[in-house]
């Protein structure tokens, strides 16, 4: 009894989570969000997509013929789900450390601007500019002119707890 | 073996490669989770400011009922009528050459000492540009010279119709700007851009240029000055804040009477009737018109247009209208008042005591007799408000207030009716998303108005696009209604450093826009984007906790309700219990990591809580902790009487006042104070003990301290020190 009472609330309080972070896009307040906002609103919940995941999900969420739009009818049970399952689980601050390590080949303890630069921008699923000079602005120390990236992960992860 | 090599070489290298794409995918995947984040926080500040914005210009609405009320329970035989007269006090009526000799600026000297610019009238291009120049450097322009400037606009303004016309022929490109709120450095940025006014370089202004920001006088003077040397190429078009009442709340006011403490109130008036005669709209090559607030769906230009010669009631008893165009000085008056209408918050005030007793207050009573919060809910909840009834209630008021309703011109009592509908309407509407056509009850004017209002507007007057400002947008920008309206705001970083950009616009003959954007203060530059985020939730949380702070008391009654017993509640009903109380349309469970330091299992502790929201309090800790709170909520409304009360602008009024004030606003809000509370109050807040109370400092009390205010304080310091010199 105990058990499935927790259940429940957790699976409301989830949905409440959802709620809220969906009216934040909802301009119009007519439970609605423009569909190339479904990615911040994920991520916003918690949730670590890459973009091909969210590429899939939005496939799942857009109507027969796409309007731009995703509802909240349709959203609510497939992010519940997700949170539910603990999908697209958190990024550690060591996962993160070790992933600039690996870019780090000559063991330098930083990375050029352009290093990341290319980096980011040519591999995986490549940045914007826009998103690269956003991530630069706030990882490259001044005075040095690089990435020290060990403090950049601490301060970023530490930020996150506020 | 040369060929196993190749082969390793190749699967290490590769396995490199790979293992430095899956680092890159991680450092993506984990940083746009991060940006999300950002953003989200972003985008409820923003919310945030935009429903503080609207709450407190809904203290409008608490002003207007407020006087409402007053009216409602004026007796010949009440102890209040003094001050409540006093309040309604007709401005005297005279003639403009009375007016011209009052603002008369021959007698002021300038001192030898003076360094800012002196000017020569007629004024030319070379001096228009000393003067942008001398702002630059903070220089104060002398009284002398604004008032000269000013009477010079005044004429100007007198005989321009209420609607701009303007053409792109001769290959002229038009720059549009929008809200510019007294930020100085917005323009000189626009200007510095775009280049200054000139014949080859006209503008439009679109109102708003005044309040909030501190150099409002200033823009005016500048753009004043433009418009003096280049009648033909600058256009000014009035804005919701053009309008002396909502200076008195929004800072320009104070602004004045700080920098020119001699003349001040000699400039404000003469600002007040600038305002009342500035034009109303401006068409460009009759495609494209230009407003500030917007449209509604009874907006009618020919209308407008023919308020330049509309015949309007005198405003003094006339002993026959027949023979109006006889009495040629009567004439005059009609003919060149094309609808001046002073304040549009507050209609024109009383006559004398006597005309004001023959009011039959009966109709109105009914739509005011409502308290506060009843009044909030209806306009608030209620979505289907009918036009009519909203402006019946204005109507009314309208024919209570207007001096002189004799029987036969309650046909004029329409007119004018309509004529402040139609001017509300175009400085204050909002675009919405929906069809039709509401009444702006979060603005308190105005309308909400529909896509297909757009469409019909435009086709009936053979339009094709509305540029308009009045909305602060993220990008200094915003189309609507399928690219048919244009939201154009002016004023970058309007909430906080970084929180918008500012946009101006050029139009060529082709009429196709073509945007520039910007945003002012070198701190943006320096700050990262994270950095931005922050700096501007900050502030925004902090006003939103002294909201919180304010309705401690109805949120410690709604939650006793429901807490459990040991003072813990979880956090669904503290947002509940708050979305109740504030009325505030926004994701409190996203925020509250933001509003509350800790919970225990999800609970909070709420007297905890509220403890860490405190807020500075007068210096008297004997006055009642409900009562505080109830004045700070209406500080403005407070404000705002203290200063109407203030005729002459000294920024003093009498303790017999101040204390029937108080009387009068505790009775309207069914609040219990006592003479002794009140005169803790005034004791509390240091007067010069000669029955006389200074508003500022009074104000003061209800302020929380913060790095700005400290600020101000200095900067006024220092403008007060340099008005020795500027008289």
């Amino acid at each position: 009894m105990a058990d499935k009472y927790s259940a429940d609330t957790i699976i409301t309080e989830t949905q409440k989570r959802i709620s809220n972070a969906f009216d934040v896009f909802d301009h119009e307040s007519n439970k609605t969000v423009d569909v190339r906002e479904i990615g911040t609103i994920i991520r916003s919940l918690g949730c670590f997509p890459s973009e091909a995941d969210l590429h899939d999900i939005i496939a799942e969420l857009e109507e027969e013929e796409p309007t731009g739009f995703v509802r909240y009818e349709k959203f609510l049970p497939t992010m519940t789900k997700i949170l539910l399952e603990r999908k697209f689980r958190p990024i550690t601050e060591d996962l993160l450390l070790q992933a600039f390590e690996v870019l780090d080949q000559q063991k330098k303890g930083h990375l050029e601007p352009e290093e990341l630069t290319k980096y980011l921008t040519q591999e995986g699923e490549p940045f914007t500019q826009e998103e690269m000079d956003e991530m630069l602005s706030a990882a490259v120390d001044p005075d040095k002119n690089v990435i020290l990236y060990k403090d950049f992960v601490s301060m970023m992860t530490f930020d996150d707890t506020r | 073996s040369k060929k196993c090599y190749k082969l390793l070489h190749h699967f290490f290298f590769h396995r490199v490669l790979l293992k430095a794409m899956k680092a890159a995918v991680l450092i993506q995947r984990w940083y746009r989770q991060y940006a999300a984040r950002m953003e989200v926080r972003r985008r409820y500040t923003w919310n945030i400011f935009q429903s503080m914005e609207y709450a407190d210009l809904q203290d409008q609405i608490k002003l207007y009922n407020f006087l409402g009320y007053l009216m409602d329970n004026f007796t010949p035989s009440s102890t209040e009528r003094n001050l409540i007269s006093h309040i309604f006090r007709e401005n005297e009526v005279c003639r403009d050459a009375e007016w011209e000799r009052y603002f008369s600026y021959n007698n002021i000297t300038v001192p030898d000492i003076y360094s800012g610019p002196r000017l020569t009238f007629p004024l030319d291009m070379d001096q228009a540009a000393h003067l942008v120049e001398a702002f630059k450097n903070k220089q104060q322009l002398h009284s002398r010279y604004v008032l000269q400037l000013l009477l010079e606009t005044w004429k100007l303004l007198r005989v321009l119709p209420n609607i701009n016309r303007v053409s792109t022929c001769h290959s002229k490109e038009i720059t549009i700007c929008g809200d510019l709120h007294g930020q100085l450095e917005d323009l000189l940025l626009i200007f510095y851009k775009n280049g200054m006014p000139s014949l080859e370089k006209p503008y439009v202004f679109n109102g708003d240029y005044v309040d909030r920001g501190k150099d409002s006088i200033e823009i005016l003077l500048i753009l004043f000055a433009f418009l003096l040397v280049f009648p033909g190429d600058v256009y000014l078009n009035r804005g919701n804040h053009e309008d002396h009442i909502i200076n008195l709340r929004y800072g320009f006011t104070k602004e004045v009477l700080n920098k020119y403490k001699l003349h001040g109130k000699r400039i404000l008036k003469l600002l007040q009737k600038i305002f009342s005669w500035l034009p109303l709209v401006t068409v460009i090559d009759q495609r494209v018109l230009i407003v500030h607030g917007g449209i509604s769906d009874t907006t009618d230009l020919a209308l407008i247009a023919r308020y330049v010669s509309a015949l309007r009631p005198p405003k003094k008893k006339t002993p026959s209208r027949t023979n109006v165009y006889a009495d040629s000085e009567r004439y005059d008056e009609m003919i060149i008042c094309k609808n001046r209408r002073g304040s549009l918050t507050f209609p024109k005030p009383f006559g004398a005591r006597e005309s004001f007793q023959r009011r039959s207050l009966q109709d109105f009573s009914s739509t005011v007799a409502r308290t506060l919060g009843e009044e909030f809910e209806v306009r608030r909840r209620q979505a289907e408000f009918s036009l009519s009834s909203f402006s019946k209630s204005h109507r009314i008021l309208s024919s209570a207030l207007s001096s002189d309703s004799e029987p036969e011109s309650s046909e004029f009592t329409d007119t004018c009716n309509d004529e402040w509908k139609q001017i509300l309407d175009l400085l204050w509407s909002d675009p919405m998303s929906q069809d039709g056509c509401i009444p702006n009850e979060v603005r308190g004017g105005g309308c909400y108005w529909g896509p297909d209002v757009t469409e019909g507007f435009l086709n009936r007057h053979n339009l094709q696009l509305i540029i308009r400002s009045h909305e602060c947008k993220q990008d200094g920008y915003e189309f609507c209604h399928n690219r048919k309206v244009l939201t154009l705001f002016s004023a970058s970083n309007y909430y906080e450093v970084g929180s918008n950009r500012g946009a101006f616009v050029r139009l060529g003959p082709d009429l196709v826009p073509y945007f520039v954007q910007y945003q002012a203060t070198s701190m943006t530059r320096g700050l990262s984007f994270p950095q931005n985020v922050k700096r501007t939730e900050h502030t925004a949380l902090k006003v939103l906790r002294e909201q919180l702070f304010v309705h401690k008391s109805d949120l410690l009654s709604f939650l006793r309700l429901i807490f459990d017993l040991t003072g813990l509640i979880c956090l669904n009903d503290w947002a509940s219990a708050i979305e109740r109380v504030l009325h505030l349309d926004l994701p409190w469970r996203v925020l509250h990591p933001q509003l509350v330091s800790s919970t225990t299992d999800g609970k909070l502790d709420y007297h905890g809580w509220f403890r860490d929201l405190a807020l500075k309090k007068p210096s008297s800790e004997h006055i009642e902790q409900t009562m505080l709170e109830t004045l700070y909520r209406h500080r403005s409304t407070l404000e705002t009487i203290f200063r109407i009360v203030d005729t002459d602008n000294s920024g003093l009024i009498t303790f017999e006042d101040f204390r029937q004030t108080l009387k009068l606003l505790s009775a309207y809000l069914k609040m219990e104070i006592s003479d002794e509370v009140i005169n803790e109050l005034v004791i509390s807040t240091d007067t010069n003990n000669d029955g006389s109370i200074d508003i500022d400092e009074f104000m003061e009390a209800f302020r929380l301290v913060d790095k700005s205010r400290l600020e101000r304080g200095k900067s006024l310091l220092k403008l007060m020190q340099d008005n020795q010199i500027n008289g």
